[in-house]
């Protein structure tokens, strides 16, 4: 318990430094965002007055100090290309990208789980190859080929799937959350609910199936080593069906690790998020990112990132909580 | 030396000669069996290093000239994964585009073990507050995912080769420091360096001729290991174009350079990227074989 504490009040000063660091590398490196401003001004004034206008005219200790102060009222900045707030071109970005890293764990953990456990207990030794070569595969292969690779096949030989996009264009559709799933079911919207759906299928499998090796290994690895425990032979010697070993006893246990995996590797999927979003010109943060750093827009640059590395961050302590639900152990340690 | 010795002395020395190769050979051929993967994996790293040091050798091709009569072939005798828009020899490209990889991966990796393994042993050697410092630091850099660092940090130096290892080069130095620390407080509490502790051997002394020695094999495993993260980000980066500039070919700027070209020309892209795919499984198949061989505790996992 102590440690979960623990945990929760070095929060806002993980947060804080995170914050700080992505402000000091991107403001000590050379090429700052003047010369960005100062190729697109003709006059000298209206370089200074931008100057002024973004405050770059103040020390770095000043500008740290009123980012900071805008952060927590959730300001993070105006974006130098279009002078919209970086808040408010996140919110629309947000939902798309999640969208994509949940479904993506999803199929991870599914596939992963599933063919780890497959591979621990079946006697064929073909199986057990074809899983160890999968994991492998899917942790050598890159993420952006195999979205090509899955593009090449599904949409172009075969036309199950779009190439690209969230949703076919000029498909009607209301928003309520952003978050296409929910709104279409929500209003009952099914044709935009199948096309979203269509769109997400591709770039969801590109990141899924890629990480689902990794999981497969260690769900393996895991399943080995406690199909040997002594509570399994035991349940074995009360003639449990083997069935009801792997699953209730078993399994259960070999979760524990893969939680902490999937937890360390959502932080992988968000940056996996990040390339396949370009791929398949998915409309997120990944997308905004990338727009950000070759327009050298840095409040986007800083936004982005900062967005990605919280969630990143929350995402992992959840992890650590759930984990003391999951383990009684750990709750009375 | 075999034949000169041969020659000039008795016969005798030349039955040793022979089974000595052929135990040679048989000890090759040992490895290769128990450990094939790992074998194929060395052999295609060591064709792409060729490949790319010897570039002409290998095409009469020049990678950047454009050939317009010859746009888009297919794979053929005279061009082995066909040409791209421009008419340009893809084997050209993908021999000469593996020296931007190859160089930002192993230089980056080099670096950061240096740097890491440097912040690690201090760290853990000194402990206190000097290892507090330090450890807190590489926290707040691993709070960041490893590409979104890397991500981060071309985003303000611009792209570029040099950049792109510098980027690579600090999303690894904390995992690198973290492993180097808990190699040194292992290793820190044997015997034997208490033993030379006690004999008046100095710091220096006990991490220069003692721990760094006996983590050498770990970490050389960790190093394989992070060799193929980094070829990964390189890629990864490179194909986000923030890696050379063109006409200069460059594995992962193919990928996406190509992939304007699936539904035409499906081979353009796909060339490319699969030996990103191999060369990084390659590293990883040595690295599997090198940590069976050197850390058998770990084996199977």
């Amino acid at each position: 318990m102590k440690h979960v504490l623990q945990r929760i009040v070095w929060l806002p000063l993980v947060l804080w430094a995170v914050v700080t660091l992505t402000f000091l590398v991107l403001r000590l490196a050379p090429g700052n965002p003047l010369d960005v401003i100062a190729a697109r001004a003709i006059e000298t004034d209206q370089i200074e007055r931008v100057r002024a206008e973004w405050g770059l005219d103040q020390p770095l200790w000043r500008q740290y100090l009123t980012f900071l102060g805008g952060l927590v009222q959730g300001d993070l900045g105006i974006a130098l290309s279009s002078g919209v707030p970086v808040s408010r071109l996140l919110g629309e970005r947000i939902a798309p990208t999640i969208e994509l890293a949940v479904s993506a764990l999803i199929i991870s953990t599914v596939v992963g789980v599933g063919a780890g456990v497959i591979s621990s207990i079946t006697r064929q030794r073909w199986v057990d190859y074809g899983v160890r070569a999968f994991a492998v595969v899917g942790m050598s292969v890159p993420w952006f080929w195999v979205a090509i690779l899955l593009i090449i096949v599904f949409s172009v030989r075969l036309g199950w799937t779009p190439v690209g996009g969230r949703i076919t264009a000029g498909m009607p559709y209301t928003t309520l959350t952003n978050f296409m799933l929910i709104d279409t079911v929500l209003t009952g919207n099914w044709p935009a609910f199948w096309s979203f759906l269509h769109h997400l299928a591709l770039p969801a499998l590109a990141i899924g199936l890629t990480s689902a090796g990794f999981v497969a290994r260690m769900t393996r690895a895991a399943m080995l080593e406690i199909m040997r425990a002594d509570y399994v032979r035991a349940a074995r010697a009360r003639g449990l069906y083997e069935r009801r070993i792997v699953i209730g006893h078993a399994l259960r246990n070999a979760l524990l690790p893969v939680l902490t995996l999937q937890g360390l590797q959502f932080g992988a999927l968000l940056g996996g998020a990040v390339i396949t979003e370009i791929v398949f010109a998915w409309p997120g943060v990944g997308r905004m990112l990338l727009d950000g750093i070759l327009r050298r827009d840095y409040p986007i640059v800083q936004g982005t990132v900062i967005f990605v590395a919280f969630c990143y961050v929350l995402v992992n302590l959840a992890v650590d909580l759930l984990y003391h639900v999951v383990d009684p152990r750990l709750r009375r340690a | 030396m075999a034949a000169t010795v041969s020659s000039q002395s008795s016969g005798v020395q030349q039955a040793r000669a022979a089974p000595a190769a052929s135990r040679w050979l048989r000890r090759a051929l040992n490895l290769a069996h128990r450990d094939t993967l790992a074998c194929i994996g060395a052999l295609f790293l060591l064709g792409v290093f060729t490949g790319a040091a010897f570039a002409p050798v290998f095409s009469p091709y020049n990678p950047t000239t454009p050939n317009v009569r010859e746009r888009l072939a297919l794979p053929s005798p005279a061009h082995p994964f066909g040409t791209d828009e421009l008419g340009r020899d893809l084997f050209a490209r993908i021999l000469y585009g593996a020296r931007p990889i190859l160089a930002t991966g192993v230089l980056s990796v080099c670096v950061a073990l240096l740097l890491g393994g440097a912040i690690g042993t201090a760290s853990g050697y000194r402990g206190g507050w000097l290892d507090n410092a330090l450890m807190r630091l590489m926290d707040i850099v691993l709070s960041f995912p490893a590409i979104l660092f890397a991500i981060l940090i071309v985003a303000a130096l611009g792209a570029g080769l040099v950049n792109l290892i510098i980027a690579i080069t600090f999303s690894l130095v904390p995992v690198f420091a973290r492993l180097t620390r808990s190699f040194v407080l292992s290793l820190n509490h044997q015997d034997y360096v208490l033993a030379a502790r006690t004999l008046g051997c100095g710091d220096g002394g006990i991490v220069c001729r003692h721990l760094l020695p006996n983590m050498l094999p770990l970490l050389l495993v960790q190093t394989t290991a992070l060799l193929a993260t980094a070829f990964s980000t390189s890629a990864a980066l490179s194909f986000l174009g923030l890696g050379v500039a063109p006409p200069t070919p460059d594995w992962g700027m193919m990928v996406s350079d190509g992939q304007r070209l699936v539904f035409d020309a499906p081979h353009v892209p796909f060339f490319p990227g699969l030996v990103i795919a191999l060369t990084v499984m390659s590293v990883n198949f040595v690295g599997d074989g090198l940590r069976d061989h050197l850390d058998p505790a770990l084996r199977n996992r």
